[in-house]
């Protein structure tokens, strides 16, 4: 069953690719092309052998004539009797005024005969052959002579009807066997592209996803492909050096600031620990290290975004349940949404897994609900809430607070940026930028709405990070 | 207790050496990660503090090398790299806790409180006790002086993780990474709030305070003197 619905499946993709199309436009005017002139060289050669006849016959027939001006009926007889005996493929009949046969090899006037022309005819006639009497078609001309004879010329030209008609019986079967082969080139062709193509397809999510050492497989075959093959390559080790330097710049960064900021905090505690209790400088001291501390967390903001746009934490990637997340954050911000006498109200959901950092995602999470107390007035209302769209998986958190109004939405999420009405509450200004970059990396989109009134922010996760009944 | 510390930026070290020092640990210290797993193999330890990033051999190949050779004592690694990955790759090594630099030192402090803790061989407890105040980890219901405390079962938990260490200070971080399981930095003061409706549940009405704010570094738990 299962093996049926790959192949299904497999038949399906083959009939959509581009090379499949392709194929079957080409099959199309190859055939019609080749039909045509098939058809058109055919019947310029019927013509040509039946102007042949006509020919053959006109010249005949004038030849007769000249023999009947010149020596009468009895002489016609016998030129004609003469031919007859020669058993050419001449098919003569002369008849007198009263329709007796006078001579030639035909025993009776043709009883149907087409007209194809001025004289010119065609007919069936009967002849024994081998001891058999077969029905032949012939071509010829008839006429009447001066006097009331009436002769009739003709050639046999049954073998040209029979191969006419074979050629009528068989032009459709070669039609539909270029048809028939052109289709299958076209699924061989397509399946190879399909085939090469996988690979390369591949490849590429499984950079997507994190490994960003993985490269084109090549073949020994160097052609076209290969030639892309050995240009993404190219591209993705420049890539990865990228990734790596970046890798390599944000640790060291770290390493050098923390380092440093490290020994400031130590050196600090270390006076707080030896001043006296009642020292008048310990209020100072104090707020030195409140203000490292918010340094340390702009500090450690910026670098989490710097990791999750810089494609370091793909790697950590793990199937995580949307909505336990939302439960456990909003579990976690309940009472500080109560204290300040707003409903934090979370609609319930399923299981909804999606492939990221729990970590992250989390924390962009909790930034939004963050905001969101902090923005919304006492007696206010916050919804939190995970669900399945067409698209994907929407997160969504909503308030009925101020909002952001619309021509300031776009630059809120840029780094450091602090709308002037909250210069003054506390905070980083790097909440919402960390939200962007947690959702850029799980390939979400991240959208501020109006709930009027209020915020609505919505991270979005595309259909390719949502794993279907995974359950871990 | 003795404690190791291996660390190769000397300042910090000096810092931590006396800090531990006067918050009555013995304390010895190495510089590069060769001398570090000499030390850590041949002395007895309570607890080792081992930077992420040493020289001659890497503070993760330390403790990687100290499990191969059967050695079980707990390790708080201090590391100055970036963080995400970096916690996991400290913990699959075989360390027992991470922290990223700077750390408040407190927090340091109430950490490799709770790492020794944690060795001390306890047995398989049913209950917990502070005072009057008892949990019972089976009916997972809480009584102070006889009387029954509702609990949400968060509240729960995070009453447990306090009177498991008992007596010992418990950070604002170690709350959130142990009961919520979460590690980043909440950028308002949700646990705050947490503690106190918990402080609400167990201490109000009752003459004694159990539940205390240590000034400066988290909470504590603990039974009147």
């Amino acid at each position: 069953m299962r093996r049926n619905n790959e192949k299904f499946h497999w038949a399906q993709r083959v009939l959509h690719t581009q090379a499949f199309r392709i194929t079957l436009i080409f099959v199309f005017f190859y055939v019609v092309t080749a039909t045509a002139l098939v058809a058109f060289t055919w019947w310029n050669s019927q013509r040509s052998l039946d102007n042949q006849t006509d020919q053959t016959i006109e010249a005949e027939v004038a030849g007769l004539r000249e023999q009947y001006q010149r020596l009468g009926v009895l002489g016609l007889s016998d030129v004609i009797n003469g031919r007859v005996a020669q058993h050419g493929s001449g098919l003569y009949l002369l008849l007198s005024p009263s329709h007796s046969v006078l001579a030639g090899n035909l025993v009776e006037f043709p009883t149907s005969a087409t007209m194809i022309d001025n004289y010119v005819i065609e007919f069936d006639y009967k002849r024994s052959m081998q001891g058999e009497e077969v029905t032949r078609t012939a071509r010829g001309q008839a006429f009447t002579l001066q006097g009331g004879f009436f002769l009739l010329v003709a050639r046999d030209i049954t073998d040209q009807k029979m191969s006419r008609k074979k050629f009528q019986t068989t032009l459709p079967w070669s039609v539909g066997l270029m048809l028939l082969l052109g289709i299958a080139g076209g699924v061989l062709m397509s399946r190879n592209l399909l085939r090469r193509l996988d690979v390369i397809t591949r490849t590429s999510s499984e950079i997507v996803a994190g490994d960003f050492s993985r490269r084109v497989p090549m073949t020994t075959g160097h052609d076209e492909f290969d030639t892309l093959a050995e240009n993404l390559n190219v591209m993705l080790e420049r890539n990865e050096r990228l990734m790596k330097g970046m890798r390599e710049v944000v640790d060291s960064v770290a390493h050098d600031l923390r380092t440093p900021l490290n020994r400031l905090r130590n050196r600090l505690e270390d006076m707080q620990r030896k001043l006296n209790p009642e020292d008048p400088h310990l209020d100072d001291i104090d707020s030195a290290v409140a203000e490292t501390d918010r340094l340390i967390g702009t500090f450690n903001a910026l670098l989490l975004i710097a990791e999750a746009d810089s494609g370091m934490t793909r790697g950590s990637m793990t199937p995580i349940d949307l909505s336990a997340i939302v439960a456990d954050i909003a579990d976690l911000y309940a009472p500080l949404a109560e204290e300040k006498e707003i409903g934090l109200e979370v609609a319930p959901s399923g299981v909804l897994t999606i492939e990221g950092n729990r970590s992250l995602v989390s924390q962009a999470l909790a930034n939004l609900i963050d905001n969101a107390i902090k923005y919304t007035p006492a007696g206010g209302h916050i919804w939190v809430s995970a669900g399945e769209t067409p698209a994907g998986i929407d997160l969504i958190v909503a308030d009925d607070g101020p909002g952001i109004p619309v021509e300031d939405r776009a630059r809120v999420l840029e780094r450091f940026v602090r709308l002037e009405k909250s210069r003054n509450s506390p905070g980083t200004g790097l909440g919402l930028s960390l939200v962007a970059a947690v959702a850029r990396m799980h390939e979400a989109k991240l959208s501020l709405g109006d709930n009027a009134p209020g915020l609505k922010t919505t991270i979005s996760f595309p259909r390719t990070f949502v794993k279907k009944g995974a359950r871990e | 207790m003795r404690i190791l510390v291996v660390e190769d930026d000397l300042e910090a070290q000096r810092y931590l050496v006396n800090g531990l020092k006067e918050a009555g640990h013995v304390v010895d210290d190495a510089a590069d990660g060769d001398t570090g797993l000499t030390l850590a193999l041949s002395r007895p330890y309570d607890c080792a503090i081992i930077d992420r990033m040493l020289p001659k051999l890497d503070g993760l190949n330390v403790v990687a090398e100290m499990r191969e050779h059967g050695n079980t004592m707990p390790v708080l690694f201090l590391s100055a790299l970036s963080e995400v990955d970096d916690r996991v790759k400290g913990l699959k090594a075989g360390g027992d806790d991470y922290l990223t630099k700077p750390y408040a030192f407190v927090e340091l402090l109430a950490r490799i409180d709770a790492l020794m803790r944690r060795r001390a061989p306890a047995a398989v407890k049913t209950k917990l006790a502070v005072g009057e105040l008892e949990l019972d980890l089976l009916t997972r219901t809480a009584t102070r002086e006889g009387q029954a405390i509702d609990l949400q079962p968060r509240e729960f938990r995070l009453l447990e993780y306090l009177m498991r260490h008992a007596g010992q200070v418990v950070t604002r971080t170690m709350l959130l990474e142990s009961v919520w399981e979460y590690h980043f930095d909440p950028q308002t003061n949700v646990i705050d709030v947490h503690i106190s409706r918990l402080r609400a549940k167990i201490d109000k009405g009752f003459s004694t305070p159990l539940l205390h704010t240590v000034r400066g570094a988290g909470y504590m738990i603990r039974a009147a003197k």
